[in-house]
């Protein structure tokens, strides 16, 4: 049982609630440590407005790091990153030195970057209407009764109508993580991260999710995502990022990267998963 | 059902039996040691009875202060604990060793002696001298009344940190990226997506808290707040009740478990909505389950 997929989702939410153009993200020279440990090596990355980029890459090669590093969920010790032409998570002080933010600062950054967590991070306290207004209530201020509104329609774009009122633990894992979709959507964001967003799923629920970051992705949606999902890639790519080792080590569209990589690395990464 | 969410040992006796059996041997012993020899204790049973269900003013008055008293300090050690065990929580050193450091002092002071320590203590060398809240000539708090609750509520503050704490970290650190990543703030963050999932975890301790805390002003005899326990001793202690120890005692003891019995409804309800959401199995505490360790009509192997 497989609940239709609607079109126009991004019509739903009026396109981003800032103006987004041009190079979306860009990523130069990120460096950062856990410890001693040093898990990525000077990441270069742009990705362009509409563009939807899968990283893909052996567990550990820092790919979730590196996502996770893009709306300040993890600090950057070295290089920097904007989105949408600002300086993420930090301020530039006299002599290019860099400065963390303030919270308040970060926590505007945030909403214009929306995430999809492996596993799903709804709000369990909460019904899944509850989960998707939360933040354009509390931290855009809408009035809760639009806020509801677009709420809805969404949970009907992605065919889950019918959930409004139940709580996570009453939904399946595909039906949870369509919620925290439309929970990011909701804010109306210049890009959205997706950080493995079916490596939690049941093989049956995969392809529900996937259908939804494929209509999104289509309706040009500014997307990375981290993923094993080889056939999404393959079909839905703009462009495939191998990661190895906290390095950057191939990217290109994907029939050049899946059936020509230059990479020997990437070229037995994909000899052990394809 | 066979399954059974109690956790007493086998063949433990159960609690309401153990409270009616220790009643009955009260009464049996009472009534064996009744004697007409000179010299020997005249019970006056119509004392408990009226105490019980003829409460007097001054009763009635003690049973108000022990309430109120009791639910002003839950509340400043509730508001004092999410502050300290934020404070705990934090990255900066500063805010975490202030903390520490209150917890330190306030679980490890009697607080027989913090009570008399903030009340004569600070009294009596004008630091802080307690004034009577006097409103239009009439008295609206004693001294007394408010030092009491300051010291209660200061020192539940120090076991209500740990609480609370404890609910704060036992909620998955995804909760709080998937918060952040919304662009909520870390006030906002804690208010509506932390503290309240951490409420389930802290509202069975913070019940047992605040009965411990209906029960620990009558500490309160110290600085002389006339609550339940002051009012019974003191009819203990002179008027026509006087030296009527078991009776009055006894009453005393009614009285405090009609309020503890009272909260233990209340809290098995606030635990029945807190559930909500959260799976099967949280929503079907009972007030009786909560207050006696079981529930009637359940099958115990």
């Amino acid at each position: 049982m497989t609940e239709a997929i609607g079109h126009d989702l991004l019509a739903v939410i009026g396109g981003p609630a800032t103006p987004a153009a041009g190079r979306i993200v860009e990523a130069r020279g990120v460096h950062k440590w856990f410890g001693r440990n040093e898990v990525l090596k000077g990441v270069d990355l742009a990705v362009e407005k509409g563009e939807t980029v899968v990283i893909i890459g052996p567990s550990g090669s820092g790919k979730t790091t590196f996502l996770r590093c893009i709306n300040h969920l993890e600090k950057v010790q070295q290089g920097r990153i904007m989105v949408n032409g600002q300086l993420i998570g930090y301020r530039e002080e006299a002599g290019g030195k860099l400065r963390e933010d303030s919270e308040r600062n970060i926590a505007r950054q945030r909403r214009e970057i929306g995430m999809v967590f492996q596993r799903f991070n709804l709000f369990p306290h909460k019904t899944a209407i509850d989960n998707i207004v939360e933040a354009p209530i509390q931290v855009r201020g809408e009035k809760p009764d639009a806020a509801r509104e677009v709420g809805q329609a969404l949970l009907a774009r992605v065919g889950l109508a019918h959930k409004a009122d139940a709580y996570p633990n009453q939904l399946s894992g595909g039906q949870q993580q369509r919620v925290a979709i439309c929970r990011a959507l909701a804010m109306k964001p210049a890009l959205m991260l997706f950080d493995e967003p079916t490596s939690a799923l049941d093989p049956e629920m995969i392809g529900e999710v996937l259908e939804v970051m494929k209509e999104l992705a289509r309706e040009g949606m500014t997307m990375i995502v981290v993923s094993h999902e080889m056939g999404f890639a393959r079909e839905v790519a703009d462009r495939v990022v191998m990661m190895d080792e906290g390095l950057i080590v191939e990217e290109g569209p994907p029939a050049q990267v899946f059936s020509a990589a230059k990479s020997e690395r990437t070229k037995s990464f994909l000899s052990k998963i394809l | 059902m066979t399954v059974s969410s109690d956790c007493r040992p086998r063949g433990a006796p159960r609690p309401t039996f153990g409270l009616v059996g220790a009643l009955l041997v009260v009464a049996l012993v009472a009534s064996a040691c009744q004697s007409s020899a000179p010299g020997a204790y005249q019970y006056k049973w119509y004392i408990l009875f009226d105490s019980i269900f003829h409460p007097d003013g001054l009763i009635i008055n003690g049973i108000w202060l022990t309430v109120s008293i009791a639910v002003v300090s839950q509340i400043i050690g509730v508001v004092l604990g999410i502050l300290a065990a934020l404070a705990r929580l934090s990255s900066r050193a500063i805010p975490r060793w202030i903390a520490s450091i209150y917890i330190w002092l306030f679980r490890g002071t009697p607080l027989l002696v913090q009570i008399s320590f903030i009340f004569y203590g600070l009294g009596v060398t004008k630091i802080y001298a307690w004034p009577d809240f006097v409103l239009n000539g009439t008295l609206i708090v004693s001294g007394a009344v408010q030092a009491g609750i300051c010291a209660l509520g200061v020192n539940e503050g120090a076991y209500m940190a740990e609480i609370v704490r404890a609910g704060i970290i036992s909620i998955d650190p995804g909760q709080a990226e998937a918060a952040k990543s919304l662009g909520m703030t870390y006030g906002q963050t804690m208010r509506r997506i932390i503290l309240p999932q951490a409420a389930r975890v802290i509202v069975p301790p913070l019940g047992n808290e605040f009965n411990n805390m209906l029960k620990n002003t009558s500490l309160l005899v110290v600085i002389a707040v006339t609550e339940l326990y002051v009012t019974f001793s003191n009819k203990n202690g002179s008027g026509s009740t006087s030296f009527h120890p078991l009776e009055l005692f006894l009453a005393a003891a009614f009285w405090y478990l009609v309020l503890t019995t009272i909260w233990g409804f209340i809290q098995a309800w606030i635990e029945r909505r807190l559930g909500q959401g959260m799976g099967p199995g949280n929503d079907r505490i009972t007030a009786r389950q909560r207050l006696l360790g079981f529930r009637f009509g359940e099958k115990v192997e």
